[in-house]
């Protein structure tokens, strides 16, 4: 797999809030059609990779390629535009607009004649959504705010997904629903995906590579079995059971 | 679990669920206590009549004029008896029905009008549809049923559809983008000086010419003012545009050389109907389609005007509300950052957005511009921008029918006011009730924000709905339900 051009490809990225230092020099590669984690500490600088991808804040220092291009300078509207969709840290679904409302928006940028089959796809894969389709975001619970947060993604037609920490504040049974889904959408459908997550059983198992970042480092990198089996990832991120 | 049954509120946004708990309070058993007593009540208002007597003593009651010879005193004992006697049957009336009362009737009030839109969900649309089927026919109707009145009538309601159009334009900005532009006046003063300005310049240039010119330097102006807010939200945004709407009106002011300053542009040019003007005599517009001159004609002309600009206003406001570009002005009102993770820009969102209401407040300022025939600073003070806001916020952010309802309370309400003979033999004839307006708007915002604290309209309508050919379920079939 690893012969060809990485999808996205992290090289010595340093970003700062003021002064603040949050990322020292990140590598960090993702293959077509894999899947990758991110996994750390709370404030490790996870989140903040994930946004300096997406273009804000933009990287100080080192470069991020997409495609082979660069687009460490680029607008955020714009890099979201190639084909990268992002679930953000915290859902920030459309609270006040429905389901559908949210979904449209999604797909905003996609030509109108994909819509009704995205649609279907995507109430598929979550059922749910397609329940609540007329109710309004705010009124989801935790769970179906994180699927919608996924499929308002998934509606703009990704090659790459990111996802910031969709497990959090849910239930074992939807963590595996929701990780199912990534699972079946890597599948079926070849969706390269970056993943962030805290829980981090769940995630090596289910990922190609992870990596691991301590204090805007990237500390560990490998296969997820081997991250699994390595003591020091068991130790800081696998004992006292989130599993 | 059917779809749109609401789930438990978070903490984040309180939905409509939360003020129907509000209103449901009122099923609570009464609880019996001595607060209900009439005995109280009548102890209460009898101590608040009493202190209106001590504090009016002075204020109502004394008078004292300058005469020659020094101060004459006169006793006014009717008027603090009326004051007195008002307070009283208040305070009673209050205490037996919203202080002292398990049940208060404001909360029955509440109920019964949610109850009633939850009967008849259609509600709006149908309200709406009345309210249209008799603005097309006004002018006739007013004609016909108040003859010799029907001037003031006709120009009571160009007046509020004005308003229902500045109303309309700002709930783009506002309602709509969530921007909070408190100097919404400086465009409409920008389309009226626009036009003003052609007129006094360019012989040729007529209403007609002037209207789209005016449209679009206003929304220039929108976009010359979004450029250096764009970073702004809520608070701040607010600051600055109120100083903007300032500036505009300053600057109109004192460019005495090019504007006029205080004393204005008279002369602007009536709007003329395919050509024809509306006067008397030889190729006007009575004597091109043969019937007997009259004044009315015009008003009837410059009100269906504004009429359908409105309409326009409101129409394109609807369909953009469908589009792409209308969707991410409520996304952007929602949560900024997720509209950018989905690739919008925000920068072209937030500027059409305020290039758009600009426009159609240019469009009314030009049509104010016509009305009046003179145009100063003076009518574009920050009382005009309250004014507008007000009605978007009082109709509901977002609600295009709110604004209508609450155009029509508020404009309507206070030229009511005006025609209240009986006001001025209580209060003595120097009593000018419309001085007294920013008072009642002042009381009106109050008692509405109160009794419905989202505004008037506060349901929103969603733009998109699952379109699925309902299949007739076996089950259904059989109970004879499907349909
Ligand atoms: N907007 C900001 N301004 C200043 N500092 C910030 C900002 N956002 C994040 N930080 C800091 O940057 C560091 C990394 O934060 P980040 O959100 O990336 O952590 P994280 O790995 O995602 O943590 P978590 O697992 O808790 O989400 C933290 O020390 C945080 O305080
Ligand atoms: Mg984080």
């Amino acid at each position: 797999m690893n012969e060809r051009q990485p999808l996205l490809s992290v090289r010595k990225v340093e970003t700062y809030y003021g002064k603040i230092v949050a990322l020292r020099g990140v590598d960090v590669d993702v293959y077509p059609g894999e899947i990758v984690t991110l996994i750390g500490a709370n404030g490790a600088g996870k989140s903040t990779l994930m946004m300096t991808i997406c273009g804000s804040p933009q990287a100080r220092a080192g470069q991020i390629l997409y495609d082979g291009e660069d687009i460490t300078a680029t607008p955020t509207h714009e890099i979201m535009r190639k084909g990268i969709a992002q679930s953000p840290e915290g859902r920030r679904i459309f609270p006040r607009m429905t389901v559908m409302e949210n979904l449209q928006m999604g797909a905003s940028l996609v030509a109108a004649e994909h819509f009704d089959g995205d649609l279907k796809r995507i109430f598929e894969l979550f059922p749910r959504l397609k329940e609540r389709s007329s109710q309004r975001g705010g009124t989801l619970s935790g769970g179906e705010q994180q699927m919608l947060a996924i499929a308002r993604a998934l509606m703009s037609r990704p090659k790459l997904l990111l996802l910031d920490e969709p497990s959090l504040g849910l239930a074992p049974l939807i963590v595996k629903q929701i990780f199912e889904v990534i699972k079946e959408l890597n599948r079926t459908d070849g969706l390269t995906v970056f993943l962030v997550e805290q829980n981090a059983f769940h995630a090596l198992k289910l990922a190609h590579r992870g990596y691991v970042m301590v204090n805007g480092n990237i500390t560990m990198s490998g296969t997820g079995a081997e991250l699994l089996k390595r003591e020091e990832v068991r130790a800081a991120y696998l004992e006292g059971g989130r599993h | 679990m059917a779809a749109g049954t609401p789930t438990a509120p978070t903490a984040s946004n309180r939905p409509q669920g939360a003020q129907r708990a509000l209103e449901e309070r009122g099923d609570m058993p009464p609880a019996a206590d001595h607060r209900t007593s009439m005995a109280g009540s009548l102890r209460d208002a009898a101590t608040a009549a009493f202190l209106v007597f001590v504090l009016g003593f002075f204020f109502l009651g004394v008078r004292s004029d300058i005469a020659p010879g020094g101060l004459t005193l006169t006793f006014r004992w009717g008027l603090l008896a009326i004051a007195v006697a008002i307070v009283f049957g208040a305070r009673l009336l209050l205490n037996i029905f919203v202080f002292r009362t398990a049940r208060p009737l404001t909360q029955r009030m509440g109920g019964a009008i949610s109850a009633q839109g939850r009967a008849f969900p259609n509600l709006g649309k149908w309200l709406g549809r009345a309210l249209f089927a008799f603005a097309v026919i006004l002018p006739f109707f007013f004609t016909y049923f108040f003859p010799g009145r029907e001037r003031q009538y006709i120009d009571l309601a160009i007046l509020i559809m004005t308003y229902i159009m500045l109303g309309w334009g700002l709930n783009i900005v506002v309602g709509l983008a969530g921007l909070l532009d408190l100097g919404y006046v400086a465009f409409y003063a920008v389309g009226a000086y626009s036009f003003a300005l052609l007129a006094q310049h360019f012989e040729f240039i007529g209403f007609w010419t002037a209207l789209p010119l005016a449209g679009l330097l206003a929304a220039f102006w929108g976009i010359i003012l979004g450029f250096p807010v764009l970073r702004l939200r809520g608070d701040y945004l607010a600051i600055v545009t109120l100083a903007f709407g300032e500036i505009i009106r300053v600057v109109l002011l004192n460019w005495y050389e090019f504007t006029g300053g205080p004393d204005g542009i008279s002369g602007i040019p009536k709007p003329t109907f395919f050509g024809l003007e509306f006067v008397r005599g030889e190729g006007g517009f009575a004597d091109f389609f043969g019937i007997p001159f009259h004044n009315i004609h015009r008003f009837i002309y410059l009100y269906y005007i504004i009429f359908i600009l409105a309409i326009i206003t409101n129409l394109v406001t609807l369909r953009l509300r469908k589009m792409p570009v209308g969707r991410a002005w409520e996304a952007l009102r929602e949560d900024e950052i997720a509209c950018r993770s989905l690739g919008i820009n925000t920068t072209n969102t937030k500027l059409t957005a305020f290039a758009l209401g600009a426009m159609f407040g240019g469009f009314a300022g030009s049509f104010f511009a016509t009305r009046q025939g003179f145009i100063s600073p003076e009518s574009f003070t920050f009382l005009e921008s309250a004014i507008i806001l007000a009605i978007v916020v009082l109709g509901g952010l977002g609600s295009q029918i709110g604004v209508v309802i609450s155009s029509i309370v508020m404009i309507g309400g206070i030229e009511l006011l005006r025609n209240l003979g009986f006001l001025s033999q209580i209060f003595g004839p120097n009593f000018e009730p419309t001085q007294y307006r920013m008072l009642i708007f002042g009381i009106a915002m109050v008692l509405i924000m109160v009794w419905k604290p989202r505004g008037l309209v506060s349901t929103r309508e969603p733009t998109a709905v699952l379109k699925e050919k309902k299949r007739i379920g076996a089950d259904m079939v059989a109970q004879g339900e499907g349909h």
